[in-house]
């Protein structure tokens, strides 16, 4: 009873809340106001079930009780699977082989919306480097992003060059700026990290938008080449799916490359700055040079991405590298798990095709990551996808069992 | 150098920093008691001019007199804002206590984006004008190049509002309380403080603030957008970094020493690089000097 | 006797508040040394200027290992590559990680590969891990934590947790090892463990050791010497049988202690 009373009060106070920006709707041509009450008892009777559920969640969460349980006959035991061989080699193998067929199968639209979820994944798995691993949290991601771009479109615009230079040029140009920013503001504490970061990605901007001579301004940078194909001239179709091609390879190389760091001494390492700094400290960790090269590995990743779009799109401006992106980005490793390979490739395709497929879900798309940023950080802090344990092959266990048999 | 000039803009960045300065004192509090960026606030200070626009421009439909809209208008914004900040706690920070650090950070990321677009999904993504409300002032008529209704208006509300927040901070037991809290939770608790009422309070005050600061800029600049939040957020924020974080009159004389900063290399240099100006100061305060002007340094316990 | 660590006159202020004034210690090579005294002498100051967290107001640090190098002004984790590990009175494992993953971050600064070996994984970087791997196990085994290698820090015991976090210090090879209150929360039969593996640690590993306790029957049982602190300063050093024999330790802290 007082959970529903609480939950109908609940409601009532968000109807209150809400009833001047939900209710009132001006028309100004007319002179009149209309009343859209309805919005607001629709919300109202929202809330009231959502307050229910919050509270459900709440007492879950008190009692340590996973939040959402599947039924048992559905109940797979994911982690036995992945742990054999054979299993995970046919899941991916089977994966490659249903992307290599995508642009063979789908339209051109469809494998344009690919390439661009396949930019994101690059780009959270480069963010996951810096906040997932080392636990730096950095607002202003896109504008490393958003130097790979330029360093491509105004290298072509000025000099000629080519995309197979700018790659890696845009690479190491934003890993240059990674350090630049990395080298004053990396001992500085987590939130203050944050929001000059954030501050770094606005300037960022604001020197495109201002600086007409050198970027073209908010009108950007048009006309920039698609990639050659050893010299092959390639109509719009082929070159989407050329590109595609790449940005599959471009994302394989990116997961093998994170997997890679992540189990490395220099990934424990980052690992054990993200839990605790002094204790790092203490054990001889570096730990200015361990967060300055996730710094510089995970701008380096935007980087190349940027490169990549630009090569997309072959039109830039400013108005694609505002904070929403980074943000959009950050809600990725949020949702997928911080640290986690897996998980944060499964958030970006979710937060990318699902607006694009269902339309009703996309005009709520920003309000919908804002949520979930939120909403993990209460109930599932650890992501989608935890407890990615790495086997170890201990010389003396593997003795110890060759003896036995 | 044209003195005139020189007066105008003074006066221009007083205005300015005035708004940053309520914003500020927001941040500040917030920050002071539960060392949290309170991202959202500056989505708070969005929808007190988005409220009080909404407001007003229906009592004008039903033909209030003019006089009264501002005033009722401005009270319902501030109203609604503190109970938009209350909510925003009790949803996005307060689960969050004990968490680590970056847990609520990221929360208040988040519900700064939901915000934002809660606004724009419900209203509009244009530029709302705001109805001019303000009669003429006659005795401003000798400085009006200086000063005109809405800047004397903004000069004394937040100097009101800033004196009164002082006094309370200072005299009533509430406030002693929230100063208690902000130097020692721990032991704030044990003296039988109730801190969660004490960080409602907070968030309200500073919703409350915002708010006004909202609605005043709103009547000063005639238009009101949902983006307006995240840009003045930031210059809020660091006005209240520069002024020391944590610190009521910090807060103030960032408000202050920014928007003065702003105006004159507006009025200087170019209007294009306003922007840059601020998150450059921001990022080199925190750089050297995180502790700001006013701001005492603390010593990392082992 | 070749000391291990000299400390010569360090003061620390925090403000106006003198939290080391003067102090001396020196731990010889191979010894066992205590550093006792009341809550707030100072302990965990000391050693945290000793380590570099903080840093001294005056005074001077010396590391022999072998050569005498001056610690103050350095880094912490310059220091710990020098020689000198420690152990913190509040654990400080990273807890998400397993016993394994975490004395293989105290191989951290006795290895080398970079981020271009990891991601290449060339034969230097696989030979490298694995070595990392076998001697952090073989660190575990040492502690007796073998069997518990991959759960995670955050769910292991007290004691077992307080002994990961030597075998973590013992990863850094270090010359000069210091333990904050190492049998805090301890019962008696690991206190006794506790005491064996310190000499053990000693004898077959000719690490000396500083330790803060407040464990007075293994602080008398374990140390070869003992140092008194109150207030900031050093009021009696000696064995344990002329410490507690000396009136003013006495009067300041056993007395007291024993309340």
């Amino acid at each position: 009873m007082s959970r529903i009373s609480k939950a109908f009060f609940t409601a009532l106070w968000f109807m209150l809340l809400t009833l001047p920006v939900m209710g009132i709707k001006l028309n100004l041509m007319e002179n009149r106001v209309d009343w859209r009450l309805d919005r607001v008892l629709y919300l109202g009777v929202a809330a009231f079930f959502l307050s229910m559920l919050w509270t459900w969640l709440f007492s879950r969460k008190k009692r340590n009780l996973p939040l959402i349980k599947a039924p048992a006959f559905i109940k797979i035991d994911f982690y036995g699977l992945s742990a054999n061989r054979a299993v995970r080699r046919g899941f991916f193998a089977s994966l490659i082989l249903g992307l290599i067929a995508v642009p063979l199968l789908a339209s051109f639209y469809q494998t344009n919306i690919m390439i661009s979820a396949m930019l994101y994944i690059m780009l959270a798995l480069g963010l996951n480097i810096v906040v997932g691993l080392a636990g730096q949290l950095v607002l202003g991601y896109v504008a490393f992003y958003a130097v790979g771009a330029y360093a491509y479109g105004l290298l072509h615009q000025y000099f000629g060059f080519g995309f197979w230079i700018c790659l890696p040029v845009g690479g190491i140009l934003a890993a240059l700026f990674g350090l630049g920013l990395g080298f004053p503001v990396l001992r500085l504490r987590g939130d203050y990290l944050a929001i000059v970061t954030l501050g770094f990605g606005e300037i960022a901007r604001l020197a495109m938008l201002n600086w007409t001579s050198l970027t073209g301004g908010p009108r950007g940078i048009s006309d920039i080449p698609r990639p050659g194909f050893f010299g092959i001239p390639l109509n719009i179709n082929e070159a989407t799916i050329y590109i595609y091609y790449l940005a599959l390879i471009a994302v394989c190389l990116t997961v093998v490359v994170v997997l890679r760091l992540k189990n490395s001494r220099v990934g424990l390492a980052l690992q054990a700055v993200r839990e605790d700094e002094i204790a790092s400290e203490a054990m001889g960790i570096d730990i200015t040079r361990a967060k300055l090269s996730a710094f510089a590995l995970g701008s380096c990743w935007a980087g190349f991405a940027g490169v990549i779009f630009a090569a997309k799109t072959t039109f830039i401006n400013p108005a694609s590298f505002t904070f929403m992106e980074s943000a959009m980005i950050l809600s990725m490793v949020v949702l997928g798990g911080m640290g986690s390979i897996s998980g944060v490739i499964i958030a970006a395709v979710i937060l990318i095709m699902a607006p694009e497929y269902l339309r009703a879900f996309s005009e709520y798309r920003m309000l919908i990551f804002g949520a979930i940023m939120v909403l993990m950080m209460i109930f599932r802090p650890q992501g989608l996808v935890s407890g990615e344990k790495r086997d170890y092959q201990v010389s003396a266990l593997a003795r110890k069992e060759a003896d036995a048999q | 150098m044209d003195i005139q000039f020189f007066i105008e803009l003074f006066f221009g960045g007083l205005t300015r920093g005035s708004i940053y300065a309520l914003i500020a004192i927001g941040y500040t509090l917030v920050y002071g008691i539960i060392e949290l960026i309170n991202f959202a606030h500056g989505e708070i200070y969005m929808l007190g001019a988005f409220t009080a626009l909404l407001v007003a421009g229906a009592l004008g439909v039903y033909g209030f007199p003019t006089e009264s809209i501002l005033l009722i208008s401005a009270l319902v914004a501030v109203i609604w804002c503190s109970a938009y900040g209350f909510t925003v706690e009790k949803i996005a920070y307060k689960p969050l206590r004990g968490a680590p650090r970056l847990s609520p950070l990221i929360s208040a990321i988040g519900m700064s984006i939901f915000l934002q677009n809660y606004v724009l999904l419900a209203q509009t993504s244009d530029f709302v004008p705001f109805p001019r409300l303000l009669p003429p002032m006659e005795f401003l008529e000798y400085i009006d190049y200086i000063m005109g209704p809405s800047d004397f208006l903004i000069l004394i509300a937040s100097a009101l509002s800033m004196g009164a927040l002082t006094l309370f901070i200072r005299f009533t037991k509430m406030g002693k309380a929230m100063r208690a809290t902000a130097q020692n939770r721990k032991m704030a608790l044990l003296l039988g403080i109730n801190a969660d009422r004490i960080i409602s309070l907070t968030f309200v005050i500073g919703s409350a603030l915002a708010a006004l600061g909202g609605v005043l800029i709103a009547s000063h600049m005639g238009q009101v957008n949902f983006g307006i939040g995240f840009i003045a957020g930031m210059k809020a924020f660091t006005a209240a970094v520069l002024g020391g974080i944590g610190s009521i009159p910090g807060a103030m004389v960032g408000g202050l020493t920014l928007g003065l900063a702003e105006s004159y290399t507006t009025g200087y240099f170019s209007g294009n690089y306003e922007d840059i100006l601020a998150f450059a100061i921001l990022i080199l305060i925190l750089i050297f000097r995180p502790d700001g002007i006013l701001g005492k340094a603390k010593v990392q316990k082992v | 006797m070749t000391p291990a660590l000299e400390v010569r006159d360090l003061s620390k202020n925090f403000g106006g508040l003198r939290a080391l004034n003067d102090v001396d210690l020196r731990v010889d090579k191979g010894e066992i040394v205590a550093l006792i005294g009341p809550n707030g002498a100072g302990k965990t100051t000391f050693f945290n200027c000793v380590t570099g967290i903080y840093q001294p107001s005056s005074g001077e640090i010396y590391l022999y290992n072998p050569d005498k190098t001056l610690l103050n002004g350095k880094k912490p984790n310059v220091i710990t590559a020098l020689g000198m590990a420690r152990t913190f009175q509040n654990i400080r494992l990273f807890g998400e990680m397993t016993a394994l993953e975490n004395v293989m971050i105290g191989r951290h600064c006795r290895t080398s590969s970079g981020i271009l070996g990891a991601i290449f994984r060339d034969k230097k970087t696989r030979e490298e891990e694995r070595a990392t791997i076998d001697d952090s196990y073989a660190l575990l085994e040492f502690v007796k934590l073998h069997e518990l290698w991959n759960e995670k820090a955050k769910n292991l015991a007290y004691g077992a947790q307080r002994r990961l976090e030597i075998a973590r210090a013992l990863a850094t090879e270090p010359a000069m090892l210091l333990l904050d209150e190492p049998a805090a929360g301890m019962n008696p039969q690991e206190t006794i463990e506790l005491k064996e593996l310190a000499r053990d640690i000693r004898d077959s590993r000719g690490v000396s050791i500083l330790l803060i306790e407040h464990d007075m029957g293994l602080v008398m049982s374990l140390s070869d010497r003992i140092y008194v602190m109150e207030y900031g300063g050093c009021i009696a050093s000696g064995t344990p049988e002329e410490i507690r024999a000396n009136p003013a330790v006495i009067k300041a802290y056993l007395g007291e202690s024993d309340a």
